[in-house]
């Protein structure tokens, strides 16, 4: 009887987590030898990205649209959470010249 | 200033081509020698920005090519540690350092707006000259590998310089 009330509960709260929407993902983006890759990603609002630098010059990830600023100090990561949806084209302050495309969806 | 400004870049695309039309291509130890001395000639002016410039972005773009181009000329003297190559000076490397200190000085007899709109113009300038003697010249006439490669991923670096300076010409009156 106990038993089975413990595993009717664990159900519940198994099938309960499964119909809560999609976790939010991470994705990586990564900026090296002055490339970022991939020049065009795919995201949700709520998912979290990872700025990965494996330059020694410090970059910045800022959007055109004012959505986002992120500076990655060389070497390091640096993680954002996506708050907006939208077609986002990027940039690299200090090197102009990096530039990629962030599509986030609703 | 713009005759002067010219010259200096006439000059380094003057080393570039005069060296190819006589076929005498710059040693490795050269090229080094080279990279090296032009990044240490914007670290200079750099440097000079940070205390005259009196434009906020101005002295942040000054504070960004210290901070990048340290980082490049760090890397520059790891590798030719780890590959055992010594530097060597040439004509090159004396002309570039001779018109930077010339420029540093006319540089420094001009304040305020004056002072930040010379200087960006002529880091692009710089830039510009810097960036078509890797491409026409050090990079191909590099042997080693490692040389090569660190002197592509200078010329990426450099070109963003020069459209960070551009961006910040066009937004000083």
């Amino acid at each position: 009887m106990r038993t089975g009330r413990y595993v009717a509960a664990v159900t519940a709260l198994v099938f309960g987590a499964m119909a809560v929407p999609a976790q939010a993902a991470t994705i990586e983006i990564v900026m090296e030898n002055l490339v970022v890759s991939p020049a065009e990603a795919s995201a949700r609002v709520g998912d979290t990205v990872e700025w990965i630098n494996r330059d020694v010059f410090a970059h910045t990830a800022t959007a055109r649209n004012g959505d986002f600023d992120v500076t990655m100090p060389p070497k390091k990561t640096v993680t954002s959470v996506l708050k907006k949806a939208g077609t986002i084209e990027y940039y690299c302050r200090f090197h102009p010249n990096m530039k990629a495309v962030l599509n986030v969806a609703p | 200033m713009f005759v002067r400004l010219s010259a200096t870049v006439a000059a380094l695309s003057l080393v570039a081509s005069a060296a190819l039309a006589q076929g005498a291509k710059p040693t490795d130890p050269q090229i080094a020698h080279i990279a090296y001395t032009a990044g240490v000639i914007d670290i200079a002016a750099a440097k000079q920005a940070e205390t005259k410039a009196s434009s906020k972005d101005v002295k942040a773009f000054a504070a960004d090519m210290v901070r990048d181009h340290e980082a490049v000329n760090k890397q520059a003297l790891d590798l030719v540690k780890k590959l055992k190559v010594t530097p060597e000076d040439n004509d090159t490397s004396k002309t570039l350092s001779k018109q930077a200190a010339d420029k540093l000085a006319e540089l420094g007899k001009l304040s305020g707006a004056a002072y930040d709109k010379a200087y960006v113009a002529n880091e692009v300038a710089y830039h510009k000259a810097v960036n078509g003697a890797l491409e026409t010249l050090l990079i191909p006439s590099a042997s080693n590998a490692e040389l090569k490669s660190l002197l592509q991923t200078g010329l990426k670096i450099f070109q963003g310089h020069q459209q960070h300076a551009e961006h910040v010409a066009a937004d000083l009156k």
